[in-house]
């Protein structure tokens, strides 16, 4: 549905899209009518239906609920379902690459591995406290933890912020801004059981003080989270739980 | 631990330099020249000791940010970092007394 043509009414532009794998690749041009309301992502589905049927992307909810469609538009990486034409193309061009600072598969579809097991490494799963026969806690939504993790908590996982990321760019085992928001909404969680281990794994030299608060990733979230805010709050929390002996980095 | 020690020397280096330049924009506004100034810290502990904390501070501090340039756009790792990191430190340290050495007490 999303590439049928509505009302061809704002002539043709072209589009430059990468093409290519893991071994290298080039931009190829495509004439790509201009529709009213179209997003980037509808642009992509139009080439792959209209012009190269083996052009390669990925996409799923369309409404910007599952992260899956995020690519670099005009060298900014942007989820391409809820962006439109007419807000980003420069001089009538769009240029439309892979997610920088992971691997290519092909085209435009990234492997998105080393995303999800930064995730893990920065210890992003829930670790509870109760079992399933004890009573659901009663969270204060008004407390300063839980309004800490609710800001953070929204984040689709679209590796915008990771691609970004400077920081990730220069440096391969950094595990980026979306795993250390996920890592503070956690430390925030009272029901969660790892708070002194989790601090411990994102002080580490791979974790929130190699952040340069280049703030690149709250630029351009998608959903208007803060990770550098995310961050910062880790690294205060880190440094003090060192400073007060909670947390040691020569621990096993 | 490394951004914890350039986390507290940015702590003690903060308020040093801003002594510092009140320090220069006094005397330069008071008129005094360069005997003048050696003659109130040759011999002062204080300004050793606040001199001396400043150059230890910014030693450590300067160390420790070269190194992470040099891990992140020079790609340096090993030997060759380290050899940066405490070269940096040890050159400033030396470099800093010197100065020190020479306003309280050369």
């Amino acid at each position: 549905m999303i590439s049928q043509p509505l009302r061809n009414n704002a002539g043709q532009f072209k589009v430059s899209v990468w093409r290519g794998d893991g071994t290298g690749g080039r931009h190829v041009d495509y004439d790509v009518p201009g529709l009213e309301s179209q997003t980037v992502l509808d642009v992509v589905t139009w080439i792959q239906r209209h012009s190269d049927p083996s052009l390669s992307y990925r996409f799923a909810c369309r409404v910007g609920m599952c992260g899956s469609c995020a690519m670099m538009v005009n060298g900014v990486p942007r989820w391409t379902c809820r962006t439109h034409v007419r807000n980003v193309i420069k001089g009538n061009v769009l240029i439309l690459e892979p997610l920088r600072n992971l691997p290519i598969i092909k085209d435009l579809a990234c492997d998105m591995s080393a995303f999800f097991e930064k995730w893990d490494d920065a210890m992003g799963r829930f670790h509870p406290t109760a079992t399933r026969s004890d009573d659901v806690e009663s969270i204060r939504p008004g407390s300063i933890g839980r309004r800490e993790a609710d800001a953070g908590i929204e984040c689709i996982n679209c590796a915008v912020c990771y691609s970004a990321c400077d920081v990730v760019a220069y440096k391969q085992d950094y595990v980026g801004p979306a795993a250390l928001n996920r890592a503070w909404t956690l430390v925030n969680d009272v029901r969660d059981a790892a708070r002194g281990a989790r601090l411990r794994v994102v002080a580490s030299d791979a974790g929130c003080h190699s952040c340069h608060s280049h703030q690149s990733c709250t630029t351009w979230c998608p959903n208007k989270l803060n990770p550098t805010a995310s961050i910062a709050g880790l690294k205060r929390q880190s440094a003090l739980a060192i400073l007060t002996g909670k947390i040691s980095l020569n621990d096993e | 631990m490394l951004f914890l020690a350039q986390r507290i020397s940015a702590l003690i280096m903060a308020p040093l330099a801003l002594v510092h330049l009140v320090l220069i924009v006094y005397a330069v506004q008071g008129g005094l020249d360069a005997q003048e100034i050696l003659s109130r810290t040759r011999g002062s502990i204080a300004w050793a000791t606040l001199y001396g904390l400043f150059v230890i501070a910014v030693s450590v501090h300067a160390a420790i940010g070269l190194r992470t340039i040099g891990q992140e756009w020079l790609k340096l790792q090993g030997t060759l970092l380290n050899v940066l990191t405490w070269g940096s430190g040890l050159g400033l340290l030396l470099l800093g007394f010197r100065a020190v050495y020479a306003v309280v007490a050369g």
